[in-house]
């Protein structure tokens, strides 16, 4: 089993796995943010029961953190080992010749969304953190349209989530597609798998943008 | 046409190499990249300096002997050939051409370009084979029928002539495609279904001990290699893995 474990194949498919749960998830970040622009009432209603659910809470998101630390701990120990495979650089290295940019450069764009990540955490997760656990304050079934919405006044903040988001279109159009090749999926079925992981990669990200452009656009007049 | 070559030269596997920069003139486009390497050599040899040292054996594309990273790519800039097969009218007379031994740890430079890819072997050695009584009834392979898009897929994985520029393109030296395609060679014929599992471990593992680098799924293998050998082996090879680790 520690072979297992050790082994290059099984490495890559705890990326596959901990990235496709990853992927799911932001499939369903996004259908609750989208509906912060369709219905605030229905965004409200999703995001008290998201924010109170005990399974949610609980179970899915330690889950879900522990799947981002996994993806990004095991992501960081095979560019490691991936340095140490060619410890002397080739003086001319032309990697753009047989591979796109984004193949080469997933831990950049890995790097950046995590840093996003950071920056997300510290705009909803904490302050959320804090009204439920540290103040006790009351559940308030209304309240987060208007913290979202609130959120994406400054024009830095907008900014710099929709350059995370086109970083983790990058992410996503080489990462979704090569999970599958990762856990052995290549037959007649993969260029519809790779067309829908295109689709998603680029549609998903587009459609963070929009929200928070449309929030930027859209404040709440006081 | 002349150029300008700039290729690594190192003294011996302790020594630190450097690139050095040698100009060159006469050459034909119809020349092979080899012989454009012989004219160097002939030339350094008259002056009384050391020739250039690279690999080479059958210059016909099939040995998997000769290497080289040329201007960043394994075996050059033109797509489905050796170094041995590439032609110097793929470049422009004053061209610079970068010349250096195709770079990974596990394959660790002996002199000049010549690199030691001993590696490959070992993996070859681990399971990379099938065992047959070969005491003098050894049954004609022939005598099972296989179907004929099985037995073209194993032929194209079996086209591997190990020649490393998988490792040498990939941007983390992974060998996966070569394991790969020797795994999937006798993974998709029933006379290599009796060792499947020790062989895709051993390989495996041999490979991984090796010090290659973890396959990120670029391609680059894909395109750079000399025989076509797909990404399907890749797939292929981590499903057996699979397998192999459910049965035991």
């Amino acid at each position: 089993m520690s072979g297992l474990i050790k082994s290059s194949i099984a490495r890559k498919v705890v990326m596959a796995l901990s990235g496709l749960f990853l992927v799911i998830f932001l499939g369903q970040h996004f259908v609750i943010n989208i509906t912060s622009v369709i219905s605030p009432d229905t965004f409200n209603s999703w995001s008290h029961f998201m924010g109170y659910n005990p399974l949610v809470q609980y179970i899915l998101q330690p889950v879900l953190i522990a799947g981002v630390v996994v993806h990004f701990i095991m992501g960081f120990i095979l560019e490691l080992g991936n340095n140490k495979a060619r410890a002397v650089k080739y003086v001319r290295y032309n990697g753009k010749s047989n591979a796109p940019w984004i193949s080469r450069n997933m831990i950049i764009t890995g790097l950046v969304v995590l840093a996003f990540l950071g920056l997300h955490f510290y705009d909803f997760w904490v302050p959320e953190m804090v009204y439920k656990y540290v103040e006790a304050n009351p559940q308030d079934a209304t309240r987060y349209y208007a913290e979202t919405v609130e959120k994406f006044e400054p024009i830095w903040r907008t900014v710099l989530y929709i350059v995370s988001f086109g970083l983790l279109a990058l992410h996503l159009l080489h990462g979704f597609a090569s999970a599958f090749q990762s856990m052995g999926l290549n037959n007649k079925y993969s260029p519809g798998i790779k067309a829908f992981t295109k689709i998603f990669a680029i549609a998903i990200p587009l459609g963070f943008v929009f929200i928070a452009i449309y929030h930027h656009l859209n404040p709440i007049t006081h | 046409m002349k150029l300008n070559l700039k290729i690594w030269r190192q003294k011996d596997a302790k020594s630190k190499g450097q690139m050095v920069d040698y100009p060159i003139s006469g050459i034909e486009g119809d020349m092979s990249f080899l012989e454009m390497m012989d004219v160097l050599n002939e030339e350094l040899i008259t002056k009384g300096e050391e020739p250039v040292e690279f690999d080479h054996d059958c210059r016909e594309g099939i040995c998997g002997s000769c290497s080289l990273q040329i201007n960043g790519e394994p075996h050059g800039p033109d797509r489905r050939i050796t170094t041995c097969q590439l032609h110097m009218r793929k470049f422009k007379d004053g061209d610079t051409i970068v010349i250096e031994p195709f770079r990974a740890t596990a394959f660790p430079v002996i002199k000049d370009l010549i690199v030691d890819r001993s590696a490959f072997d070992r993996i070859q050695q681990a399971g990379g084979f099938i065992s047959v009584n070969t005491s003098g009834n050894t049954v004609d392979a022939n005598a099972i029928p296989i179907n004929k898009h099985i037995a073209d897929e194993a032929m194209d994985s079996a086209t591997c002539i190990g020649c490393g520029a998988c490792v040498a393109a990939c941007k983390n030296a992974s060998a996966m495609l070569f394991t790969s395609a020797k795994v999937s060679q006798f993974a998709l014929l029933p006379q290599g279904q009796v060792e499947a599992i020790d062989r895709v471990h051993h390989m495996v593992r041999q490979m991984d001990l090796e010090g290659f680098g973890n396959c990120t799924n670029t391609g680059a293998c894909e395109v750079e290699c000399p025989k076509g050998i797909s990404l399907e082996n890749i797939a292929r090879m981590n499903r057996e893995f699979f397998k192999a680790n459910l049965k035991g």
